[in-house]
Protein backbone atom coordinates (compact mmCIF):
# COMPACT_ATOMS: atom_id res chain seq x y z
CA UNK A 1 0.00 0.00 0.00
CA UNK A 2 1.43 3.64 -0.58
CA UNK A 3 0.01 6.66 1.55
CA UNK A 4 0.74 10.26 1.47
CA UNK A 5 1.85 11.43 5.19
CA UNK A 6 1.36 14.89 6.27
CA UNK A 7 3.10 15.59 9.55
CA UNK A 8 3.86 17.81 12.13
CA UNK A 9 7.22 18.95 12.10
CA UNK A 10 8.52 21.01 15.22
CA UNK A 11 12.13 20.83 16.12
CA UNK A 12 11.52 22.19 20.26
CA UNK A 13 9.08 23.46 22.48
CA UNK A 14 10.28 27.02 21.03
CA UNK A 15 10.14 27.30 17.47
CA UNK A 16 7.02 27.43 15.82
CA UNK A 17 6.23 23.54 13.54
CA UNK A 18 4.55 23.14 10.57
CA UNK A 19 3.12 19.96 8.54
CA UNK A 20 5.30 18.34 6.07
CA UNK A 21 4.51 16.01 2.85
CA UNK A 22 5.93 12.36 3.04
CA UNK A 23 5.50 9.46 1.07
CA UNK A 24 5.21 6.17 2.65
CA UNK A 25 5.54 3.57 -0.12
CA UNK A 26 5.43 -0.58 -0.44
CA UNK A 27 3.59 -0.57 2.97
CA UNK A 28 2.29 -3.90 4.35
CA UNK A 29 -1.30 -4.00 4.91
CA UNK A 30 -0.32 -5.99 8.11
CA UNK A 31 1.89 -3.80 9.67
CA UNK A 32 0.93 -1.37 12.87
CA UNK A 33 0.79 2.61 12.38
CA UNK A 34 3.61 2.72 14.53
CA UNK A 35 5.77 0.03 12.18
CA UNK A 36 4.97 2.01 9.17
CA UNK A 37 6.27 5.32 10.93
CA UNK A 38 9.72 3.12 11.66
CA UNK A 39 9.56 2.04 7.68
CA UNK A 40 9.29 5.90 6.55
CA UNK A 41 11.97 7.38 9.28
CA UNK A 42 14.45 4.44 7.70
CA UNK A 43 13.44 5.99 4.38
CA UNK A 44 14.07 9.78 6.04
CA UNK A 45 17.69 8.85 7.25
CA UNK A 46 19.15 7.54 4.26
CA UNK A 47 18.26 10.23 2.63
CA UNK A 48 19.40 12.66 5.68
CA UNK A 49 16.63 13.59 7.16
CA UNK A 50 15.77 13.99 10.67
CA UNK A 51 13.26 10.67 11.93
CA UNK A 52 9.46 12.05 12.66
CA UNK A 53 10.10 11.67 16.50
CA UNK A 54 6.99 10.20 17.77
CA UNK A 55 6.19 8.77 21.58
CA UNK A 56 5.83 4.73 21.75
CA UNK A 57 7.11 2.17 24.37
CA UNK A 58 4.82 -1.77 24.85
CA UNK A 59 3.14 -1.18 21.25
CA UNK A 60 0.61 -3.70 22.37
CA UNK A 61 -2.16 -1.19 24.12
CA UNK A 62 -1.12 -1.03 27.61
CA UNK A 63 1.03 2.01 28.19
CA UNK A 64 -0.23 4.55 27.12
CA UNK A 65 2.55 6.08 25.71
CA UNK A 66 1.55 6.66 21.88
CA UNK A 67 -0.35 9.57 21.00
CA UNK A 68 -1.19 10.14 17.60
CA UNK A 69 -3.95 12.30 16.26
CA UNK A 70 -4.59 10.97 12.66
CA UNK A 71 -6.80 12.98 10.55
CA UNK A 72 -8.27 15.14 13.69
CA UNK A 73 -8.56 11.54 15.72
CA UNK A 74 -7.07 10.96 18.41
CA UNK A 75 -5.17 7.66 17.66
CA UNK A 76 -6.84 7.05 14.45
CA UNK A 77 -10.24 6.01 12.85
CA UNK A 78 -10.92 2.76 14.83
CA UNK A 79 -12.68 2.58 18.18
CA UNK A 80 -10.98 1.11 20.75
CA UNK A 81 -7.57 0.92 19.53
CA UNK A 82 -4.02 3.02 20.42
CA UNK A 83 -2.50 3.98 17.26
CA UNK A 84 0.21 0.94 18.18
CA UNK A 85 -2.51 -1.63 17.98
CA UNK A 86 -4.02 -0.17 14.74
CA UNK A 87 -3.29 -1.43 11.38
CA UNK A 88 -2.39 -0.24 7.88
CA UNK A 89 -5.77 -2.07 6.22
CA UNK A 90 -7.44 0.08 8.19
CA UNK A 91 -6.92 2.68 5.74
CA UNK A 92 -7.37 3.21 1.96
CA UNK A 93 -4.28 3.09 -0.52
CA UNK A 94 -3.39 5.95 -1.70
CA UNK A 95 -4.71 7.85 1.08
CA UNK A 96 -3.25 11.40 2.61
CA UNK A 97 -3.38 11.14 6.38
CA UNK A 98 -2.14 14.13 8.65
CA UNK A 99 -0.67 13.49 11.93
CA UNK A 100 -1.01 16.00 14.26
CA UNK A 101 0.43 15.80 18.34
CA UNK A 102 -2.05 15.76 20.82
CA UNK A 103 -3.32 19.31 21.03
CA UNK A 104 -4.26 21.03 24.51
CA UNK A 105 -2.51 24.06 26.49
CA UNK A 106 -0.89 21.44 29.02
CA UNK A 107 0.57 19.09 27.07
CA UNK A 108 3.09 21.18 25.23
CA UNK A 109 4.94 20.10 21.80
CA UNK A 110 8.47 18.80 22.54
CA UNK A 111 9.23 17.41 19.41
CA UNK A 112 7.05 16.70 16.23
CA UNK A 113 4.61 14.66 17.56
CA UNK A 114 6.16 13.98 21.00
CA UNK A 115 4.56 15.87 24.14
CA UNK A 116 4.57 16.91 27.39
CA UNK A 117 2.51 14.97 29.47
CA UNK A 118 3.45 15.64 33.03
CA UNK A 119 0.53 17.44 33.37
CA UNK A 120 -1.17 13.98 34.07
CA UNK A 121 1.35 12.60 36.57
CA UNK A 122 0.92 16.04 38.32
CA UNK A 123 -3.09 15.15 38.57
CA UNK A 124 -2.28 11.44 39.60
CA UNK A 125 0.27 12.96 42.09
CA UNK A 126 -2.58 15.37 43.72
CA UNK A 127 -4.20 12.31 44.92
CA UNK A 128 -4.80 9.36 42.48
CA UNK A 129 -3.45 7.16 44.82
CA UNK A 130 -4.51 5.11 48.24
CA UNK A 131 -2.05 5.99 51.28
CA UNK A 132 -0.71 2.54 53.14
CA UNK A 133 1.61 1.52 55.59
CA UNK A 134 4.72 -0.34 54.05
CA UNK A 135 4.94 -3.55 55.32
CA UNK A 136 4.32 -7.15 54.28
CA UNK A 137 1.08 -7.40 51.30
CA UNK A 138 -1.13 -8.18 52.70
CA UNK A 139 -3.89 -11.60 51.71
CA UNK A 140 -5.35 -11.62 48.71
CA UNK A 141 -9.27 -11.32 49.46
CA UNK A 142 -8.32 -10.50 52.80
CA UNK A 143 -11.15 -7.62 51.84
CA UNK A 144 -14.06 -9.09 49.96
CA UNK A 145 -15.52 -6.76 47.37
CA UNK A 146 -18.94 -7.51 45.52
CA UNK A 147 -17.78 -8.87 42.46
CA UNK A 148 -20.65 -6.03 40.68
CA UNK A 149 -18.08 -3.64 42.63
CA UNK A 150 -15.26 -4.72 41.31
CA UNK A 151 -16.12 -5.08 38.08
CA UNK A 152 -17.06 -1.82 38.16
CA UNK A 153 -13.93 -0.63 39.26
CA UNK A 154 -11.85 -2.68 36.57
CA UNK A 155 -13.79 -0.61 33.69
CA UNK A 156 -12.23 2.40 35.19
CA UNK A 157 -9.03 1.45 36.46
CA UNK A 158 -8.82 0.24 32.61
CA UNK A 159 -7.29 3.83 31.85
CA UNK A 160 -3.92 4.24 30.73
CA UNK A 161 -3.24 7.91 31.26
CA UNK A 162 -2.62 8.32 27.17
CA UNK A 163 -4.29 11.72 27.14
CA UNK A 164 -6.58 11.31 23.85
CA UNK A 165 -9.77 12.54 26.26
CA UNK A 166 -7.88 15.17 26.08
CA UNK A 167 -6.64 15.54 22.54
CA UNK A 168 -9.95 14.85 21.85
CA UNK A 169 -12.16 17.24 23.57
CA UNK A 170 -13.10 20.41 21.76
CA UNK A 171 -12.34 21.99 24.86
CA UNK A 172 -9.41 20.13 25.65
CA UNK A 173 -10.66 18.75 28.94
CA UNK A 174 -9.20 16.11 30.80
CA UNK A 175 -12.25 15.16 32.86
CA UNK A 176 -12.53 11.89 31.67
CA UNK A 177 -8.91 10.78 32.63
CA UNK A 178 -9.72 12.56 36.45
CA UNK A 179 -12.83 10.26 36.14
CA UNK A 180 -11.43 7.18 35.84
CA UNK A 181 -8.98 7.83 38.12
CA UNK A 182 -11.35 9.14 40.99
CA UNK A 183 -14.25 6.36 40.36
CA UNK A 184 -11.79 3.64 40.53
CA UNK A 185 -10.70 3.98 43.72
CA UNK A 186 -13.26 5.54 44.62
CA UNK A 187 -15.00 2.37 44.61
CA UNK A 188 -13.01 -0.10 45.89
CA UNK A 189 -12.50 -0.19 50.33
CA UNK A 190 -9.28 0.54 50.15
CA UNK A 191 -9.82 3.78 48.11
CA UNK A 192 -13.09 4.84 49.58
CA UNK A 193 -11.27 6.27 52.61
CA UNK A 194 -9.78 8.97 50.78
CA UNK A 195 -12.42 9.57 48.51
CA UNK A 196 -13.32 13.37 49.37
CA UNK A 197 -9.83 14.45 49.34
CA UNK A 198 -8.74 13.08 46.33
CA UNK A 199 -11.86 14.15 44.37
CA UNK A 200 -11.37 18.03 45.49
CA UNK A 201 -7.21 17.33 45.21
CA UNK A 202 -7.51 16.17 41.74
CA UNK A 203 -9.86 18.51 40.30
CA UNK A 204 -7.88 21.34 41.66
CA UNK A 205 -4.72 20.32 39.98
CA UNK A 206 -6.63 19.37 36.50
CA UNK A 207 -8.19 22.80 36.97
CA UNK A 208 -4.35 24.14 37.64
CA UNK A 209 -3.01 22.73 34.95
CA UNK A 210 -5.14 24.88 32.32
CA UNK A 211 -7.11 21.72 31.40
CA UNK A 212 -10.84 23.09 29.76
CA UNK A 213 -14.11 22.31 31.36
CA UNK A 214 -16.51 19.57 30.33
CA UNK A 215 -19.46 20.51 27.96
CA UNK A 216 -20.97 16.86 27.61
CA UNK A 217 -19.78 16.60 24.11
CA UNK A 218 -18.73 12.76 24.75
CA UNK A 219 -15.86 12.94 22.47
CA UNK A 220 -13.51 11.66 24.95
CA UNK A 221 -15.20 8.44 25.31
CA UNK A 222 -15.55 7.94 21.42
CA UNK A 223 -11.31 8.32 21.43
CA UNK A 224 -11.03 6.45 24.52
CA UNK A 225 -8.83 3.48 23.31
CA UNK A 226 -9.97 1.41 26.29
CA UNK A 227 -13.92 2.83 25.45
CA UNK A 228 -14.58 4.13 29.30
CA UNK A 229 -17.59 5.15 29.43
CA UNK A 230 -18.79 8.96 29.99
CA UNK A 231 -21.00 7.30 33.02
CA UNK A 232 -17.54 7.83 35.18
CA UNK A 233 -17.43 11.57 34.92
CA UNK A 234 -20.99 11.56 36.09
CA UNK A 235 -19.62 9.93 38.81
CA UNK A 236 -16.88 12.31 39.01
CA UNK A 237 -19.26 14.96 39.04
CA UNK A 238 -21.13 13.46 42.24
CA UNK A 239 -18.01 12.37 43.92
CA UNK A 240 -17.23 16.25 43.65
CA UNK A 241 -20.26 17.18 44.91
CA UNK A 242 -20.41 14.93 48.18
CA UNK A 243 -16.55 16.25 49.17
CA UNK A 244 -18.00 19.33 49.57
CA UNK A 245 -21.22 18.55 51.33
CA UNK A 246 -19.71 16.39 53.11
CA UNK B 1 -13.58 29.33 51.34
CA UNK B 2 -14.16 25.46 50.51
CA UNK B 3 -17.39 27.38 48.99
CA UNK B 4 -15.32 29.60 46.72
CA UNK B 5 -13.42 26.51 46.32
CA UNK B 6 -16.31 24.83 44.93
CA UNK B 7 -17.93 27.57 42.94
CA UNK B 8 -14.94 28.33 40.66
CA UNK B 9 -13.70 25.07 40.07
CA UNK B 10 -14.24 23.70 37.09
CA UNK B 11 -16.93 21.29 37.96
CA UNK B 12 -18.36 24.05 40.12
CA UNK B 13 -18.96 25.88 37.10
CA UNK B 14 -20.70 23.45 35.10
CA UNK B 15 -23.56 22.96 38.15
CA UNK B 16 -24.06 26.94 38.41
CA UNK B 17 -24.88 26.56 34.58
CA UNK B 18 -26.91 23.33 35.37
CA UNK B 19 -29.05 24.35 38.01
CA UNK B 20 -29.69 27.71 36.62
CA UNK B 21 -30.37 26.47 33.45
CA UNK B 22 -32.33 23.86 34.91
CA UNK B 23 -34.48 27.15 36.51
CA UNK B 24 -34.74 28.69 32.84
CA UNK B 25 -35.86 25.18 31.52
CA UNK B 26 -38.84 25.14 34.19
CA UNK B 27 -39.96 28.49 33.40
CA UNK B 28 -39.54 27.92 29.94
CA UNK B 29 -42.40 24.88 29.76
CA UNK B 30 -44.34 27.09 32.52
CA UNK B 31 -44.64 29.60 30.21
CA UNK B 32 -45.43 27.26 27.11
CA UNK B 33 -48.59 25.97 29.48
CA UNK B 34 -49.91 29.76 29.96
CA UNK B 35 -49.38 30.79 26.43
CA UNK B 36 -51.42 28.09 25.10
CA UNK B 37 -54.13 29.48 27.31
CA UNK B 38 -54.70 31.75 23.90
CA UNK B 39 -56.80 28.69 22.37
CA UNK B 40 -58.77 28.81 24.89
CA UNK B 41 -59.48 32.35 23.60
CA UNK B 42 -59.28 35.97 24.76
CA UNK B 43 -61.36 35.35 27.94
CA UNK B 44 -59.19 32.87 29.12
CA UNK B 45 -55.72 34.60 28.55
CA UNK B 46 -56.56 38.05 29.59
CA UNK B 47 -58.11 36.33 33.29
CA UNK B 48 -54.46 34.12 33.43
CA UNK B 49 -52.67 37.39 32.94
CA UNK B 50 -54.74 39.50 35.74
CA UNK B 51 -54.47 36.35 37.79
CA UNK B 52 -50.51 36.46 37.72
CA UNK B 53 -50.93 40.37 38.19
CA UNK B 54 -52.43 39.99 41.46
CA UNK B 55 -49.81 37.43 42.76
CA UNK B 56 -47.45 40.00 42.65
CA UNK B 57 -45.45 38.63 45.63
CA UNK B 58 -45.23 35.58 44.16
CA UNK B 59 -44.42 36.19 40.27
CA UNK B 60 -41.65 38.78 41.82
CA UNK B 61 -40.13 36.63 43.57
CA UNK B 62 -39.99 34.27 40.40
CA UNK B 63 -38.61 36.73 38.62
CA UNK B 64 -35.90 37.39 40.54
CA UNK B 65 -35.07 34.25 40.97
CA UNK B 66 -35.21 33.99 36.87
CA UNK B 67 -32.97 37.30 36.51
CA UNK B 68 -30.68 35.64 38.95
CA UNK B 69 -30.18 32.46 36.77
CA UNK B 70 -30.12 34.69 33.76
CA UNK B 71 -26.93 36.77 34.92
CA UNK B 72 -25.44 33.45 36.89
CA UNK B 73 -25.89 31.32 33.90
CA UNK B 74 -24.67 33.45 31.18
CA UNK B 75 -21.25 34.84 33.43
CA UNK B 76 -20.79 31.07 33.94
CA UNK B 77 -20.86 30.68 30.82
CA UNK B 78 -18.59 32.96 29.38
CA UNK B 79 -16.20 32.40 32.01
CA UNK B 80 -16.25 29.01 30.72
CA UNK B 81 -16.22 29.18 27.03
CA UNK B 82 -12.73 31.57 27.68
CA UNK B 83 -10.97 29.17 29.71
CA UNK B 84 -11.79 25.89 27.28
CA UNK B 85 -10.73 28.44 24.01
CA UNK B 86 -7.59 28.97 26.39
CA UNK B 87 -7.00 25.45 26.51
CA UNK B 88 -6.35 24.60 23.49
CA UNK B 89 -4.27 27.71 21.93
CA UNK B 90 -2.99 25.73 19.02
CA UNK B 91 -5.44 24.04 17.36
CA UNK B 92 -5.85 21.09 14.80
CA UNK B 93 -4.86 21.48 11.21
CA UNK B 94 -7.31 18.58 10.18
CA UNK B 95 -10.86 19.39 12.90
CA UNK B 96 -13.15 16.35 13.09
CA UNK B 97 -15.33 15.20 15.67
CA UNK B 98 -16.58 11.94 16.38
CA UNK B 99 -19.92 12.02 18.44
CA UNK B 100 -20.93 15.58 19.40
CA UNK B 101 -23.77 17.04 18.48
CA UNK B 102 -24.01 20.58 16.42
CA UNK B 103 -26.57 21.70 19.30
CA UNK B 104 -23.80 20.84 21.52
CA UNK B 105 -21.37 23.04 19.68
CA UNK B 106 -23.19 25.83 19.05
CA UNK B 107 -24.16 26.12 22.94
CA UNK B 108 -22.68 29.74 22.91
CA UNK B 109 -24.03 31.22 20.01
CA UNK B 110 -28.15 29.57 20.39
CA UNK B 111 -27.31 31.05 23.94
CA UNK B 112 -26.85 34.66 22.55
CA UNK B 113 -29.39 34.50 20.51
CA UNK B 114 -31.48 33.36 23.31
CA UNK B 115 -30.21 36.55 25.28
CA UNK B 116 -31.26 39.17 22.29
CA UNK B 117 -34.38 38.07 22.22
CA UNK B 118 -35.10 37.53 25.44
CA UNK B 119 -34.43 41.48 25.80
CA UNK B 120 -36.46 42.29 22.49
CA UNK B 121 -39.09 39.99 24.04
CA UNK B 122 -39.56 41.98 27.48
CA UNK B 123 -39.63 45.39 25.61
CA UNK B 124 -42.14 44.03 23.35
CA UNK B 125 -44.77 42.31 25.95
CA UNK B 126 -43.78 42.87 28.97
CA UNK B 127 -42.46 46.63 29.62
CA UNK B 128 -44.31 47.54 26.03
CA UNK B 129 -41.92 49.78 24.21
CA UNK B 130 -41.73 48.11 20.90
CA UNK B 131 -45.09 48.26 19.04
CA UNK B 132 -47.38 50.88 21.81
CA UNK B 133 -50.23 51.34 19.28
CA UNK B 134 -51.04 47.81 19.72
CA UNK B 135 -49.97 46.91 23.26
CA UNK B 136 -51.99 49.53 25.63
CA UNK B 137 -55.62 48.06 24.70
CA UNK B 138 -58.11 47.08 27.30
CA UNK B 139 -60.96 44.55 26.98
CA UNK B 140 -64.89 44.96 27.77
CA UNK B 141 -63.96 44.01 31.42
CA UNK B 142 -61.44 46.93 31.45
CA UNK B 143 -58.18 44.45 32.01
CA UNK B 144 -55.49 44.91 29.67
CA UNK B 145 -56.02 42.92 26.40
CA UNK B 146 -53.38 40.88 26.51
CA UNK B 147 -54.92 38.19 23.79
CA UNK B 148 -55.24 41.14 21.36
CA UNK B 149 -51.58 42.65 21.57
CA UNK B 150 -50.63 38.92 20.94
CA UNK B 151 -52.95 38.42 17.69
CA UNK B 152 -51.74 42.02 16.23
CA UNK B 153 -48.46 41.73 16.61
CA UNK B 154 -48.04 37.97 15.35
CA UNK B 155 -50.21 39.48 12.52
CA UNK B 156 -47.13 41.25 11.06
CA UNK B 157 -44.68 38.40 9.31
CA UNK B 158 -41.50 40.04 10.36
CA UNK B 159 -42.66 39.79 13.81
CA UNK B 160 -43.60 36.34 14.11
CA UNK B 161 -40.65 35.79 11.75
CA UNK B 162 -38.82 36.99 14.73
CA UNK B 163 -40.49 34.26 17.41
CA UNK B 164 -40.28 31.48 14.99
CA UNK B 165 -36.42 31.84 14.72
CA UNK B 166 -35.99 32.69 18.30
CA UNK B 167 -37.74 29.33 18.81
CA UNK B 168 -35.93 27.64 17.26
CA UNK B 169 -32.44 28.46 18.69
CA UNK B 170 -34.35 27.74 21.79
CA UNK B 171 -35.10 24.17 20.80
CA UNK B 172 -31.39 24.00 19.38
CA UNK B 173 -29.87 24.75 23.08
CA UNK B 174 -32.34 22.80 24.67
CA UNK B 175 -31.72 19.64 22.70
CA UNK B 176 -28.36 19.54 24.42
CA UNK B 177 -28.92 21.45 27.92
CA UNK B 178 -32.40 19.32 28.32
CA UNK B 179 -29.82 15.72 29.11
CA UNK B 180 -26.60 18.08 29.79
CA UNK B 181 -27.44 18.82 32.88
CA UNK B 182 -28.59 15.43 34.95
CA UNK B 183 -24.90 13.93 33.56
CA UNK B 184 -23.66 17.35 35.00
CA UNK B 185 -25.39 16.52 38.24
CA UNK B 186 -24.30 13.47 38.13
CA UNK B 187 -28.08 11.49 37.46
CA UNK B 188 -26.64 9.49 34.71
CA UNK B 189 -24.98 6.25 33.45
CA UNK B 190 -24.84 3.88 30.88
CA UNK B 191 -28.30 2.67 30.48
CA UNK B 192 -29.95 5.92 31.10
CA UNK B 193 -27.58 8.51 29.08
CA UNK B 194 -29.03 7.24 25.25
CA UNK B 195 -32.51 7.27 26.96
CA UNK B 196 -32.04 11.10 28.27
CA UNK B 197 -30.60 12.37 25.12
CA UNK B 198 -33.70 11.03 23.14
CA UNK B 199 -36.25 12.38 25.92
CA UNK B 200 -33.93 15.54 25.64
CA UNK B 201 -34.64 16.08 21.64
CA UNK B 202 -38.55 15.11 21.84
CA UNK B 203 -39.35 17.84 24.94
CA UNK B 204 -37.46 20.05 22.76
CA UNK B 205 -39.39 19.67 19.63
CA UNK B 206 -42.09 19.86 21.52
CA UNK B 207 -41.50 23.10 23.44
CA UNK B 208 -40.47 24.24 19.51
CA UNK B 209 -44.39 23.03 18.48
CA UNK B 210 -45.60 24.19 21.28
CA UNK B 211 -44.11 28.18 20.92
CA UNK B 212 -44.10 28.18 17.14
CA UNK B 213 -48.14 27.14 17.04
CA UNK B 214 -48.94 30.63 18.27
CA UNK B 215 -47.94 32.53 15.50
CA UNK B 216 -48.41 30.66 12.61
CA UNK B 217 -51.90 29.83 13.94
CA UNK B 218 -52.24 34.00 13.82
CA UNK B 219 -50.74 34.15 10.47
CA UNK B 220 -52.82 31.19 8.99
CA UNK B 221 -55.98 32.91 11.20
CA UNK B 222 -57.13 30.34 12.83
CA UNK B 223 -56.88 32.55 15.59
CA UNK B 224 -57.85 36.03 15.06
C1 LIG C 1 -34.42 30.44 28.26
C2 LIG C 1 -33.16 30.49 28.29
C3 LIG C 1 -32.20 29.36 28.57
C4 LIG C 1 -32.41 28.07 28.98
C5 LIG C 1 -33.72 27.39 29.27
C6 LIG C 1 -31.10 27.43 29.08
C7 LIG C 1 -30.90 26.11 29.49
C8 LIG C 1 -29.68 25.49 29.59
C9 LIG C 1 -29.45 24.19 30.13
C10 LIG C 1 -30.51 23.26 30.71
C11 LIG C 1 -28.10 23.94 30.03
C12 LIG C 1 -27.38 22.66 30.42
C13 LIG C 1 -26.51 22.79 31.60
C14 LIG C 1 -25.53 21.64 31.67
O1 LIG C 1 -24.84 21.36 30.70
O2 LIG C 1 -25.44 21.01 32.69
C15 LIG C 1 -27.50 25.09 29.43
C16 LIG C 1 -26.14 25.21 29.16
C17 LIG C 1 -25.57 26.33 28.61
N1 LIG C 1 -26.18 27.53 28.30
FE1 LIG C 1 -28.14 27.93 28.52
N2 LIG C 1 -30.13 28.31 28.72
C18 LIG C 1 -30.75 29.50 28.41
C19 LIG C 1 -30.15 30.69 28.01
C20 LIG C 1 -28.80 30.82 27.75
C21 LIG C 1 -28.17 32.05 27.35
C22 LIG C 1 -28.88 33.37 27.17
C23 LIG C 1 -26.83 31.73 27.16
C24 LIG C 1 -25.65 32.57 26.72
C25 LIG C 1 -25.53 33.79 26.55
C26 LIG C 1 -26.64 30.35 27.45
C27 LIG C 1 -25.43 29.68 27.35
C28 LIG C 1 -25.23 28.38 27.75
C29 LIG C 1 -23.96 27.71 27.69
C30 LIG C 1 -22.65 28.25 27.12
C31 LIG C 1 -24.16 26.43 28.26
C32 LIG C 1 -23.11 25.37 28.51
C33 LIG C 1 -22.94 24.55 27.31
C34 LIG C 1 -22.67 23.13 27.62
O3 LIG C 1 -22.72 22.70 28.75
O4 LIG C 1 -22.43 22.44 26.65
N3 LIG C 1 -27.86 29.81 27.82
N4 LIG C 1 -28.46 26.05 29.17
S1 LIG D 1 2.81 2.14 22.68
FE1 LIG D 1 2.01 1.43 24.58
S2 LIG D 1 -0.10 1.82 24.29
FE2 LIG D 1 0.67 2.29 22.34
Amino acid sequence: MNFTLKVWRQKNRNIKGKLETYGAEEISSDISFLEMLDQVNENLAARGIEPIAFDHDCREGICGSCSLTLNGIPHGPERGTTVCQLHMRHFKDGETITIEPWRAKPFPVVKDLVVDRNAFDRIIQAGGYISVSTGGAPDGNAIPIAKEKADRAMDAAQCIGCGACAAACPNASAMLFVASKVSHLALLPQGAIERERRARNMVKQMDAEGFGNCTNHFECEAACPKEISVAFIAKLNREYVRAYVK
Amino acid sequence: MLQSEFITSSIGKKIVIAVTGLFLFGFVIGHLAGNLLIFAGPDALNSYARKLRDLAPLVWSARFVLLASVVFHIWTSILLTIENRAARPIGYEVRKTIQTSIAARTMMLSGLVILAFIIYHLLHFTFRVTHPEISHLTDSLGRHDVYSMVVLSFQKVYISAVYGIAMTLLCLHLAHGASSWLQTLGWNNERTQPLFVRISAAVSLLILIGYVSIPISVLCGVVK
